[in-house]
């Protein structure tokens, strides 16, 4: 068998000294992914689409509520008979690549893989220390948990005549909080 | 029969589903380019690699699928084994009928394509819903895909609108996003009804036994996140030796496949769902097919199963553009397919004969395959195939008075000066079939016949060319 060092499948001039969250941001703005670091701005843009109503992992909503309005319904279970009720799911991240832009969602971490994927708005929330440089180092990472998705902007098709549409099945926004 | 069936099926293409092909394919490919070579110094060395890594685990299956079996026994998956397309559909219905399931959702595999599955499984009476777009569209339309990454290629937003509206999904919208929006809407609640979900693989990992699933619309997760069962079914050839090896083949894979860095949804699957999660299937199968592959093995063209079907060379290829996937009447198209193709008739490959033929030999296929496939050597290998099992060529003209030509060089070179008449004679009118049929669309070059030997003979420097004088030394010997 070949043998080769994986900075073979490491994209090149993309890293360099660079700080990992500068170029996740960077990168997950091209797949038109958002990544935030202020839950402030994360609650604002959510008013101002009108997105008030959610399902938060119950872990994260103690430190988030705070920020959020009573204006906001927000569930910490999630029902699956209220599938199309909830504009915006937040759940934990296990990490992210900067890379890619890519957000890495575990069995462990991740409160409900519906909660990730149903809602119209998906906002991951994810640890600044826990950013991959790149995919060799997130696979070496995978560690393991059973089952490990990782997610590289909102959900998308270009299955009719070659034009891009986001929201096909998952998330038509996809923002990742870095916190 | 006037052509081969695959010249026969592109002569009678619509002009709309030619310019559909052509387009959805040129673009994926000049994407793909600019992507690999911006990034990569050496972008020629990932796909060099890749084909070795690829072509160690093809040549050592016998190894490799037992230490796959027992990794995922240990993950705590059932594994089973399919040697036909009827084996494997049988497997899935008996999953199925052991949980008293009645509806699966399916997320896009080739494999499943092979064996037909969601047919079979209708006539039992299950549900087996497609919930990729593009193949949604296919089966409510009962089409066939035409590409193998962009099922729906050869249609446009009009077909797709009026089949919806045909299909109760609304009044007539050719808006590309309001057809996406309306998929949304319906499939998301078949998905959290339904008791099963079928995956394919696109890598399995013989150190982890992990499954590794790219999709981009989310609706493979879909899938394994609404469902409580997961099978997946996948060819013997999907394995990759170790983790390590993923990075590098899912940095090809996107890039070939969609011009993407990244897949959107990049799943890493070594089992059912995590005791603590409570979405997700409890219970795993995975169906490993054969279907052919092992005959494909035992033959000189062993190399095509590398394939991680990117579909790189449908998109590339010049023939693929202008006959489109339909043309080559199996699941997989392309360069790809009119090797792959032929090869899993076993018995019957006659019947698909045409496809290897049906080539300019032009080698876009090799440089664009992220396994480094030498798809032209191997369609060469088949057409000498064909002629020894003497497989009828129609509209093939008759080469044998070439053979003779060609191997006597006194009546070549009397034919390279006796050529020249065909400058004076009127070609258009000449009662050849085949030359009719290129004549109405191009001219015929003038004849130069001999030209070349003569300036080979009288060019300067003529040393510079010469074998060296060993090997003339031996080629005397050998007169």
């Amino acid at each position: 068998m070949p043998d080769y060092t994986t900075e073979l499948a490491v994209m090149r001039q993309m890293m360099g000294s660079r700080d990992g969250l500068v170029v996740f941001s960077e990168r997950l703005a091209l797949v038109n992914g958002i990544a935030l670091t202020d839950p402030v701005a994360l609650v604002a843009r959510l008013r101002e689409n009108k997105w008030l109503h959610g399902y938060c992992d119950p872990a994260l909503w103690p430190a988030l509520a705070p920020h959020f309005g009573a204006d906001f319904k927000v569930d910490t279970t999630y029902d699956r008979k209220r599938v199309d009720d909830y504009a915006f799911g937040i759940t934990r991240a296990v990490g992210a690549i900067a890379e890619t832009g890519t957000i890495v969602l575990n069995d462990a971490t991740t409160s409900r893989r519906l909660g990730a994927l149903t809602p119209w708005v998906h906002i991951a929330v994810v640890e600044r220390a826990k950013i991959f440089s790149d995919l060799p180092e997130a696979v070496a990472g995978l560690g393991q948990d059973t089952n490990v998705i990782w997610v590289t902007g909102p959900s998308k098709t270009a299955d009719v005549e070659g034009i891009l549409i986001e929201g096909v099945h998952g998330p038509g926004i996809q923002i990742a909080l870095v916190v | 029969m006037r052509f081969q069936q695959i010249d026969q099926f592109a002569a009678e293409l619509k002009a709309d589903t030619r310019a559909a092909v052509y387009d959805g394919s040129k673009k994926g490919h000049e994407k793909r380019t600019k992507l690999l070579f911006d990034e990569y110094a050496d972008p020629d060395r990932l796909r060099r690699i890749a084909g070795e890594v690829k072509q160690h685990v093809v040549e050592n299956l016998d190894t490799y699928l037992p230490q796959v079996e027992a990794k995922l026994k240990a993950n705590g998956v059932i594994v089973h084994w399919a040697a036909t397309a009827e084996a494997a559909n049988q497997a899935v219905l008996g999953i199925m009928r052991a949980r008293g399931a009645t509806k699966m959702v399916k997320a896009k595999t080739m494999v499943s394509e092979e064996t037909e599955l969601a047919h079979f499984l209708e006539k039992h009476g299950m549900e087996a819903l497609e919930t990729d777009l593009g193949e949604f569209i296919v089966q409510i339309d009962g089409d066939h895909p035409s590409h193998i990454v962009k099922p729906i290629i050869h249609k446009n937003r009009r077909e797709i609108a009026t089949s919806f509206e045909k299909n109760g999904l609304g009044a007539y919208n050719d808006d590309p996003q309001t057809i996406t929006r309306r998929a949304r809407h319906f499939l998301r609640h078949k998905y959290l009804e339904a008791d099963v979900g079928l995956t394919g693989a696109n890598f399995v990992s013989a150190e982890s036994g992990r499954l590794v699933l790219v999709t981009n619309e989310g609706n493979s997760r879909f899938c394994l996140a609404a469902t409580k069962c997961h099978i997946a079914m996948v060819g013997i050839e999907k394995i990759v030796p170790r983790d390590y090896d993923l990075a590098l083949f899912l940095n090809l894979l996107a890039r070939s496949g969609t011009a993407q860095e990244l897949t959107v949804y990049t799943e890493f699957i070594s089992g059912p769902k995590s005791p603590t999660q409570p979405d997700g299937p409890e219970e795993m199968h995975v169906i490993f097919v054969d279907n052919g592959r092992t005959e494909v093995l035992a033959s000189d063209c062993r190399d095509i199963l590398r394939c991680i079907r990117c579909g790189a060379c449908l998109n590339v290829c010049p023939v693929y553009r202008q006959a489109s996937g339909h043309a080559y009447r199996s699941v997989y198209p392309g360069p790809v397919g009119a090797v792959l193709s032929p090869l899993m008739m076993g018995n019957k490959f006659p019947q698909k004969a045409d496809l290897p033929k049906a080539s300019s030999l032009c080698g876009a296929c090799h440089e664009v395959c992220p396994v480094n496939i030498p798809i032209p050597d191997l369609l060469l290998r088949l057409r000498n195939r064909a002629k020894e099992e003497n497989v009828p060529s129609p509209g093939t003209p008759p080469m044998g008075a070439w053979a003779v030509l060609a191997s006597q060089p006194t009546a070549w070179r009397a034919s390279l000066f006796g050529g020249k008449i065909i400058n004076y004679l009127p070609t258009k009118l000449l009662p050849i079939p085949a030359l009719r049929a290129w004549e109405a669309k191009r001219s015929l070059p003038a004849w130069r016949g001999g030209e070349f030997r003569k300036w080979l003979k009288t060019r300067k420097g003529r040393a510079d060319f010469s074998p060296p004088a060993s090997s003339r030394a031996e080629a005397k010997k050998a007169d």
